[in-house]
């Protein structure tokens, strides 16, 4: 008689949530999640994998990055040159085919994280008015969990409210959109200066406490407000931040500054390497690295948490919410731009770039994405990623690990970048090596904790039974690159870099009580400004592909 | 082992749209229902339905009227294979049959159906190892192929409403295909940041013709047909300070320089500028150059102040259309799959052009009527070889298929998500149900059933 469970038998299990350090263990599965071992001794598995000299960790997590909706999917469109010699991802009896480049189709992007032994990821950047498209998109990116987090730092509602010294209506407005959107938290993007950049030529704001015109608000009192609110609305995951003057030579005083107006509420300030640097305004000749300064202060605030945004060297595509800032990039590259501006919400720029290791501010932001990782104390605040694919593709996370955990790789390759790296910048006198437990740490458990998902990134019964296993090797880009195993919800999705079952995956999304009497205010104030009705504005549930409610505490 | 068409269960599309309201017998009425004719997408229409049949449609346009009034329950069979009636199971087994053994098939419209339908007929494209193009590739499809050139610097239409205070009508007749385009977006709202609505808006139109647009306009540039990239080269030279010919420059344009040197003046002395353009500046001499020329005007002015563009969008939802395509492929249009995997060249792999040439050797083709609209050599060949047509009225292209099925329309019959000429996706909320199959739900049983044939 079936008996349901699946067994991966005596492998070398790293499940940090749990404190369990490369020990041997069986990992019991059924329907989907993990499981205690059955009480009856007589019990026998349907399948048992024998993960004997393997590696053991839970799924990749990865917590920021841009893999569907309408900003990526314009970049799609405008990279045709890069995929016609990119790597071929032939359709298969069971799988899609599809295009690689800087910027993956839908199928192909849900096949390469899993071939790479991720299973969930969340896109870091979506307009609520685009929420349908997203979900759409989702349901055509397979074997991974998907979410996303919702742009709010330039939203009109909620500068009003802030204006008005309304918390409570800003609270309400905060859970509204985030069940109409179906997502997952709050995304602040260069608050207000989004909205200055759809007001002026070349507009922006250059620090916390400039005023956004028409609004009568600062910066500074968005981050302060919307960290407020999502707090005392307890969701899983913290506000999401994208600080102001991100990519500027000086930045880091605004990074600092931010950290502080958030006091004692969460924050997660995203691809913090891009906001980490010293120099003179804007003059690139004195550009270095002021990530030990942050560091410091991000070990000593447990409220704080980030992700790298590591940047790699060759070409890419950066995507951005920040309309200014694509603005400013296609300009230096002297690139194809797309912008465009969403009513009411956000903005986007899309340009095509290259890191190059000659560059000195290439080099540098290479540099300070590694200092971020190796300088942290605390591995369960600092989460691996490139913020894909503006620092480098979400492929790339092999070979950063290899720069962790194998110091005499990382030297070589500091020695091919441009040489003031090691004046303005401490990483060539850094020589930690992560060890896999850390690496483990920061590409799942992490990841998995600051979002507040209790069921992943970790091995304990009850969690999903996201699962990778690996052949062990002191080349981690090649451990990691190709696992010999990838479990999603119990079943086997990959062997050894082939699909065998794409599942869709599931849809994480949050659902906050707020007073619904709210609603009557937000549709005086849709129908006034949006150029679509209030009641086609919200995504229903039975519009998404497998939801699950992830709980507010 | 599940295949890639299992993966979306096909009753999906009866649950997708938004809440149809409550029914009542006698007469029911659908707020806020979205009418697809044209690219605006209108969300706002109440459309009052009795004896399924459409007795008001509140807000809608004449076209919309139209669109909404002569809908009638189509009583043709569902399903007709070479002009006999068969059931539909017969006409998928037949597709499918038609597709598998076909050697360049290829699938072609899209531009009239829900997205949720567009996402299967590009997964069948893949199965078969088919070319998929959308009638993108006769419209836009060179404004697409200038955005892979230079970007394009664009916003929701929201953001017109809103901020803009100089629009630009180029090589466009909206006044007559797109009738609220201005009332709704473009002209007449009253924004944000334009409290007077129509009187804190400057109008410009550049057409080869006065139409009934140029009537709405402060401004009207009747330029010289074919001039459209030396008028928009000429805009480009003046915003850098550029000297140029006047001579040539009216020669060229049929316009005087210091009409466009005024032109320019207000276009740098405007706070949010937009320009709309339509199929007179793709569609004619110079083609995805026009396109190009246009979208980097827009960029440029951007080192002045803000300055967006938008193609204006025909079919309801092309733009879905161009979307699916491209998150499913990496390319939005004329796309071929026959090695395996996508490859994008237009010109090669578009539809009118596989015909004509005598390539493709089988069809499938959803909303969209080539027998009625493409080349003498191209509707030969489709005359020539088997193809399948899904339409919800009987076209000439219908007439001449294979296998034709009588399909549901999609915002009348069929809920699904359409996005409009912004790439704002908007959700369909149907007024009564149709005997006929939807779009999807033939599209997934060919798919299921090309599926298997391929194993």
């Amino acid at each position: 008689m079936s008996s349901g469970f699946l067994k991966i038998a005596g492998g070398t299990v790293y499940d940090p949530a749990h404190g369990v350090n490369g020990e041997r263990r069986d990992i019991w599965i059924r329907e989907g999640k993990i499981v205690d071992p059955p009480s009856d001794p007589e019990v026998r598995p349907e399948r048992t994998v024998d993960a004997a000299d393997l590696v053991v960790m839970p799924g990749g997590v990865d917590m920021h990055c841009h893999i569907a909706g309408p900003k990526v999917n314009s970049a799609r469109k405008m990279r045709p040159e890069q995929k016609r010699k990119a790597e071929k991802v032939m359709r298969t009896p069971s799988t899609r085919s599809g295009t690689m480049g800087s910027v993956p189709s839908t199928f192909a992007t849900g096949y390469k994280y899993a071939g790479m032994g991720y299973t969930t990821a969340f896109d870091a950047a979506i307009p609520p008015l685009a929420a349908r498209h997203v979900h759409e998109e989702f349901e055509d990116t397979p074997c991974i969990d998907k979410g996303f987090f919702v742009l709010m730092g330039n939203n009109h509602f909620v500068m009003q409210s802030i204006q008005r010294n309304e918390p409570e209506r800003l609270r309400s407005f905060i859970a509204w959109l985030l069940g109409a959107a179906k997502g997952f938290t709050p995304k602040i993007v260069n608050p207000g200066g989004v909205e200055i950049w759809k007001q002026l030529p070349s507009g922006n704001v250059h620090g916390l406490d400039e005023n956004v015109a028409h609004f009568g608000v600062t910066p500074r009192q968005i981050v302060e407000q919307v960290a407020h609110a999502v707090d005392s609305l307890r969701l899983p995951h913290s506000v999401h931040i994208h600080a102001n003057n991100l990519g500027m030579p000086g930045n880091w005083r605004t990074t600092l500054e931010t950290m502080k107006t958030l006091g004692d509420s969460r924050g997660h300030l995203s691809h913090i390497q891009f906001h980490s640097y010293g120099g003179g305004e804007a003059d690139e000749n004195t550009f270095n690295s002021k990530a030990a300064e942050l560091v410091e202060y991000v070990d000593a605030h447990p409220n704080l948490t980030v992700d790298v945004g590591q940047v790699l060297f060759g070409e890419t595509t950066t995507m951005t919410a920040d309309g200014p800032l694509g603005y400013y990039l296609s300009n230096a590259f002297k690139s194809k731009w797309f912008s465009s501006d969403t009513e009411m919400e956000s903005g986007c720029g899309i340009a095509p770039i290259e890191y190059k290791n000659t560059s000195l501010v290439h080099s540098l932001q290479w540099a300070i994405g590694l200092e971020w990782y190796l300088l942290a104390k605390d591995p369960w605040r600092v989460v691996m990623s490139t913020d894909h694919p503006n620092g480098g593709s979400f492929l790339a996370y092999p070979q950063i690990i290899q720069l962790l955990m194998d110091r005499t790789y990382r030297e070589e390759m500091l020695k091919d970048v441009h040489p003031a790296v090691l004046e303005r910048s401490r990483l060539g006198d850094l020589t930690r090596e992560y060890s896999l437990y850390e690496i483990c740490i920061i590409t799942r458990s992490g990841p998995a904790r600051i979002l507040g998902l209790k069921n992943k990134g970790h091995l304990g019964p009850g969690a999903d039974a996201d699962i990778t296993i690996y052949t062990p090797n002191d080349d981690k880009t090649k451990m990691f690159e190709l696992p010999r195993m990838v479990i999603k919800s119990g079943v086997v999705i990959v062997e050894q870099g082939e699909i065998r079952e794409p599942l869709t995956g599931k849809l994480l999304y949050v659902a906050p009580e707020y007073d619904a009497s709210i609603e009557t205010d937000i549709s005086e104030w849709f129908e006034k400004y949006y150029s679509i009705r209030f009641r086609n504005y919200p995504v229903s549930l039975d519009y998404l592909h497998d939801p699950e409610e992830v709980s507010c505490a | 082992m599940s295949t890639p068409a299992a993966n979306t269960p096909p009753h999906r599309a009866g649950v997708r749209g938004g809440d149809p309201g409550p029914v009542d017998s006698s007469a029911t009425v659908i707020e806020d229902s979205t009418c697809t004719f044209c690219g605006c997408v209108c969300d706002d229409i109440d459309i009052t339905v009795k004896d399924n049949h459409i007795t008001e449609a509140k807000r809608a346009c004449v076209l919309g009227k139209a669109w909404f009034f002569n809908h009638h329950a189509d009583d043709r069979p569902s399903c007709l294979i070479e002009g006999r009636p068969a059931t539909v199971a017969e006409g998928v087994e037949r597709a499918a049959r038609i597709l598998t053994d076909a050697k360049y098939p290829i699938i072609y419209g899209l531009s009239d159906t829900t997205s949720e339908a567009q996402r299967v007929a590009v997964g069948i494209g893949d199965t078969i190892g088919g070319t998929v193009d959308t009638t993108t590739s006769v419209c836009h499809g060179p404004s697409g192929m200038a955005f892979q050139g230079v970007g394009e610097v664009t916003c929701t239409l929201g953001e017109v409403a809103n901020r803009g205070d100089l629009i630009i009508f180029w090589g466009g007749n909206p006044a007559e295909s797109h009738p609220r385009h201005f009332t709704k977006y473009s002209l007449m709202p009253k924004g944000m940041f334009v409290p007077n609505g129509r009187k804190d808006r400057t109008a410009v139109g550049v057409d080869v013709r006065k139409t009934k647009t140029a009537k709405a306009m402060d401004l009207f540039f009747q330029i010289k047909p074919r001039s459209d990239f030396e008028a928009l080269w000429t805009l480009r030279a003046l915003a850098k300070g550029i000297e140029v010919d006047a001579q040539q420059v009216k020669n060229d344009t049929g316009i005087e320089l210091a009409r466009w040197q005024d032109l320019m003046d207000r276009m740098k002395a405007a706070k949010f500028g937009v320009i709309l353009f339509g199929m007179g500046l793709t569609m004619t001499r110079g083609k995805h150059l026009n396109s190009e020329a246009l979208l980097s005007l827009a960029r440029d002015m951007n080192a002045f102040t803000r300055f967006v563009v938008k193609p204006m969008r025909g079919h309801g939802n092309v733009t879905g259309a161009d979307n699916v395509v491209t998150w499913q492929t990496g390319y939005p249009f004329g796309v071929n799959m026959s090695r395996g995997y996508p490859r994008f060249n237009p010109g090669e792999y578009t539809s009118s052009d596989t015909l004509a040439r005598g390539e493709a050797d089988a069809a499938l083709l959803v909303a969209c009527d080539p027998m009625a609209n493409f080349s003498q050599p191209a509707r030969e060949r489709l005359q020539a070889i088997p193809y399948i047509a899904l339409d919800p009225k009987d076209t000439p292209t219908t007439r001449a298929a294979t296998v034709a099925f009588t399909t549901a329309t999609y915002g009348i019959n069929v809920p699904g998500t359409v996005y409009r000429m912004d790439d704002v996706p908007i959700v369909l909320r149907p007024a009564f149900p149709s005997s006929h199959p939807s779009d999807f739900d033939v599209l997934s049983a060919i798919q299921r059933r090309v599926t298997e044939l391929k194993k």
